[in-house]
């Protein structure tokens, strides 16, 4: 593959690792201090070499029940991500394919929709949601984060479909393909990277979402963020146990993005491969 | 009539069998500090003495769990059965009737709990949130350091001995601090200890007509001796630092001085958290013009919302948890040095406690001379020492928190941050309509 | 189709028109009674607020500025790690990993773990030059909240550009440097333009979020000193969650719709073209 960039391999190789360290390094900070006790996480000069312990993580698994809040992230992220792909699949391949004088404006309105802070909806939301009964829900917080995800679902699998060309459309209608083979046969395939894309979009913003977490649950929906907070700044010496809980928090998902990333990267495509 | 009467017993004492039988569950909504969670892992013990009741806990951090709570309770939402309130809402909340009056019986002995806190915590002469926990604030400073610079505190010392004490003890070069104080923006933060300081230099919030006091004198006077101390002798970053930063310093030996909450004496006395928990040493937070004021008073309560189905369940968890028996059972658990502080005189004659706890003496003092209704040397139309019991409190005390944290950074002067601070207090009461 | 856009519109109109709503009527969470009509009151007071303005500015400059930076980084480093090296895969997950992390982590780690100038992990980076260390939190209350934001923001845009890039045509590029062209002759007239949609995307999509940061600064700074690092999200949470004004914050999360719309118009207008 001819270089496209001016750098040597060598010194390439070099500059890429040292800068992902750096960017790295406040998350692997995290993940040390986890080992440490309160005393050695506050230590002036900062310890990198210190005799590790297990005791935070025992402390949180027997102080938080971890699998219940693991098991409510799962189920809201998942559920949100396959609903909205569900309800965005459809609607970005009309907007896309079928287009009118007003997508446009459709899609500029669903973005604004997205743009007013949560904290605005709260006692709307809290309030709806008191009144269907569906206040400390998984469904509720499913169907919240599906509303949040959607116009974003939405919007980049339109631009996704927009690089489909016109002309392979055309050539399967004029084979006699009805609108469902047109979708699976032809633009599926050219697409399932941005379907990959959108999908962990949405899985990572629900898996991290805590605003509506903390608001709308309590005692038997909390997801992992709501796990956090427990352990965010109460009076005392925190830092050990907060990086414990968050090193458990996050590392599913993190675990996760590895064992697909090769599938993700080498599938998503922004362009239909020529 | 017999035949019903016996028919109608029969079937109460089904119904009465059958609920027996069900357990209820109660949702506990509560702060994530130390004691709180201590509360949490002995569920057990109080499942043991009551089989038909659950408890399930929220635990979150202290702003979080404020908004949460309020945002349940003024929308009737009815998730929580027991809510962990402090001593701000329990007055506004009680008025509103949105919390239950607490039911005690003899065997609680509620005469035994601290007056001040006890009358904090009551309205209408009825207690309405049963206290867990109360602290006041005091003096804690490295008894090494005072010594070694021939410093000493007779009796209750004021703002000028301490700022005269930091002076000598100050020594950046070494890592040492004169003096840390909170400076983080927050009507709980910074603003708890800036009015305490206001109090105890003749200053209030509002007048009898309500109008804020925020650019009178002892206003200036306070701000003007705060800024200027912690520019001098103390650590930089002062005005993001509230009071876990702080705590971290100290921990650390990098203060010679800290005025905060009497909690943090069981934090820096302990020498698994601090490298200098056998140096300290305690006194009364200091004074200027008036002690009225000059330490503040909180508790952390456990209140049940009018909203709840369970209210006689949510006593009896309410009642135990906060009991002499709960206190003894925390010492044969965790010993008598991490027992729930600050609400029984009982618990402060028992020698173990006083034993294992030497800031006791001083934390007690501290409670026993803080009265919420008479905080301020002006006479003030508001209960609480280092807030005003109004809902419009927060608000305003964030903003001018906010500018006292600028004013600590240098990037107002301090008439500037005064100024601007009174003319939000204003907007704001106008707007909640106090006065025109 | 049109039933699944008409789902979408509905499930996400009755939110939106409560707000509306609230926004014109006086709505205070701890004084209980009927809501009164209040007319323009809640967005006067909103408005009026000494600080809107500085929070308006504050707001655009956070977006404009983290965006540019993970934009240019974003290519930056997309371009570097492009072609093949050791450990290209371990870097690759490296580089997105930030984007996992909650933003109330993201925060509390950056203040007290890097940024304390006491025992920050930074403060003892510039110790070792023999510098004092930054009171970033006090001195630079803005641009800490830009740092943690970018920081988060950067392995969302990377990843995005990473992946365009895998498309880029290689017999045009191979061509082009066949015919004498430069390195950055190439970036410019070839590569750059193919990043064009990808770019318009990063932008809309980092827009939205960014106007709602709020944990970061509610953490770090919490808004201050002063307003330095006040935005228009919190001071609608100030309303909504210290004053419990419901009607206000209402009327301020209209306002911020309103300013988003006109930064959209703007955006659309730069990068329009990509979007069609």
């Amino acid at each position: 593959m001819p270089p496209r960039n001016f750098l040597p391999v060598t010194l390439r190789t070099l500059v890429a690792w040292v800068v992902t360290l750096l960017l790295f390094f406040p998350l692997g900070w995290v993940f040390l201090t986890s080992f440490k006790t309160e005393l050695q996480a506050i230590h002036v000069p900062p310890l990198f070499v210190f005799h590790p312990t297990l005791e935070n993580f025992s402390l949180v698994q027997q102080r938080s029940d971890y699998l219940l809040f693991a098991r409510n992230s799962l189920y809201t992220s998942v559920g949100s991500t396959f609903l909205g792909l569900l309800i965005a699949v459809p609607a970005a391949y009309s907007m896309a394919f079928f287009k009118t004088r007003h997508t446009r404006d459709i899609l500029l309105w669903m973005l604004s929709t997205k743009m007013m802070p949560a904290v605005g909806a709260l006692i709307p939301v809290y309030v709806m949601c008191q009144t269907a009964g569906m206040l400390d829900s998984v469904p509720a917080l499913i169907i919240v984060y599906t509303l949040s995800n959607l116009p974003i679902m939405v919007w980049i699998l339109f631009t996704n479909y927009k690089e489909v060309p016109g002309e392979i459309l055309e050539a399967a209608r004029m084979d006699g393909a009805n609108l469902w083979k047109e979708f699976r046969h032809v633009v599926l395939p050219l697409t399932i990277g941005g379907l990959a894309s959108t999908g962990l979009l949405c899985l990572v913003l629900s898996w991290n979402e805590a605003f509506w977490a903390l608001n709308l649950t309590s005692a038997k929906a909390g997801t992992l963020a709501v796990m956090i907070a427990s352990y965010s700044s109460p009076e005392g010496l925190f830092w050990a146990k907060l990086s414990a809980a968050s090193t458990m928090a996050i590392a599913p998902i993190i675990v996760f993005g590895w064992l697909c990333q090769k599938q993700l990267v080498q599938g998503l495509t922004f362009g239909a491969v020529k | 009539m017999k035949l019903s009467a016996t028919l109608t017993t029969l079937a109460a004492a089904m119904i009465v069998a059958g609920t027996a039988h069900a357990a209820t569950e109660l949702v506990i909504a509560t702060v994530n500090n130390g004691h709180m969670i201590e509360m949490e892992k002995l569920t057990p013990f109080f499942e043991k003495a009551y089989p038909d009741i659950k408890l399930k806990w929220v635990t979150l951090e202290e702003n979080t769990l404020r908004q949460r709570v309020t945002t349940d309770i003024a929308t009737h939402g009815g998730q929580f059965d027991v809510m962990t309130i402090g001593s701000y809402e329990v007055p506004i909340w009680a008025k509103r009737k949105w919390i239950l009056p607490i039911k005690t019986d003899a065997a609680y002995d509620v005469n035994d709990l601290l007056p001040p806190i006890r009358s904090a915590l009551s309205y209408d002469g009825k207690l309405f949130a049963a206290p867990f926990y109360g602290e006041s604030s005091m003096l804690m400073y490295r008894k090494d350091l005072a010594e070694k610079a021939g410093v000493k505190f007779s009796g209750r010392p004021t703002w000028e001995e301490v700022r005269d004490a930091a002076a000598k003890m100050n020594d950046p070069k070494a890592g040492v601090y004169g003096i840390c104080l909170r400076g983080k923006a927050g009507w709980g933060e910074n603003m708890a200890l800036l009015s305490t300081m206001v109090n105890t230099f003749g200053g209030q919030w509002f007048n009898m007509k309500w109008q804020p006091q925020l650019e009178s004198k002892p206003w200036h006077d306070a701000v003007n001796f705060y800024v200027d101390m912690m520019k001098k002798y103390g650590p930089p970053g002062a005005s993001a630092n509230g009071f876990n930063e702080n705590l971290a310093l100290f921990n650390q030996g990098k203060c010679a001085q800290w005025v905060d909450a009497t909690i943090a004496a069981s934090f820096i006395s302990n020498p698994k958290q601090s490298k200098v928990a056998d140096d300290v040493a305690f006194a009364q937070a200091p004074v200027a013009v008036t002690p009225k004021g000059a330490n503040w008073l909180w508790s952390w309560s456990l209140a049940i919302p009018a909203s709840t189905k369970k209210a006689d369940a949510a006593d009896k968890f309410v009642t135990w948890a906060t009991s002499k028996d709960y206190i003894k059972l925390v010492a044969s658990q965790e010993g008598w040095a991490n027992v729930p502080t600050g609400t029984r005189e009982s618990t402060y004659a028992n020698p173990d406690f006083k034993k294992a706890a030497t800031f006791a003496p001083a934390e007690l003092k501290a409670i026993e001379t803080a009265d919420t209704h008479d905080a301020t040397l002006p006479k003030s139309p508001y209960v609480g020492i280092q807030y005003a019991a109004i809902p419009e409190f927060q608000a305003i005390g964030t903003a001018v928190g906010q500018q006292m944290s600028a004013a600590l950074a240098g990037t107002e002067t301090v008439d500037q941050a005064l100024k601007t601070s009174q003319e939000l207090a204003e907007r704001d009461m106008r707007q909640a309509g106090y006065y025109k | 189709m049109a039933p699944a856009v008409l789902t979408l519109f509905l499930w996400m109109i009755v939110p939106l028109v409560m707000t509306l709503y609230y926004a014109f009527v006086n709505y205070n969470l701890l004084e209980p009674g009927a809501h009164t009509f209040a007319g323009l009151n809640d967005f006067r007071y909103f408005v009026t607020d000494p600080d809107f303005w500085p929070a308006v500015w504050n707001t655009l400059l956070l977006i404009g500025t983290v965006i540019v930076i993970t934009v240019v980084f974003g290519v930056l480093l997309a371009l570097l790690v492009n072609e093949p090296f050791p450990g290209r895969g371990v870097v690759r997950v490296l580089l997105i990993s930030p984007f996992f992390v909650m933003p109330t982590v993201n925060a509390l780690l950056w203040k007290n773990m890097m940024m304390n100038p006491i025992y920050g992990v930074l403060a003892d980076v510039w110790r070792a030059f023999g510098a004092t260390p930054v009171d970033w939190m006090t001195n630079w209350p803005l641009l800490s909240v830009i740092i943690i934001v970018a920081w988060q923001w950067l392995p969302f845009a990377c990843l995005i550009f990473i992946t365009s890039l895998q498309s880029l045509d290689r017999e045009q590029m191979e061509a082009a440097r066949m015919d004498g062209a430069s390195a950055p002759q190439r970036f410019f007239y070839l590569t750059l333009p193919h990043l064009g949609r990808p770019m318009s995307v990063v932008i809309m999509i980092e827009m939205i979020f960014l106007l709602s940061v709020y944990a970061e600064i509610a953490i770090t700074t919490s808004g201050g000193p002063g307003n330095a690092s006040t935005n228009i999200t919190y001071m609608i949470y100030k309303q909504a969650l210290l004053g419990f004004n419901v009607g206000v914050a209402s009327a301020g999360a209209v306002f911020a719709v309103i300013l988003a719309n006109i930064v959209a118009v703007f955006l659309v207008r730069i990068i329009g073209k990509n979007l069609d």
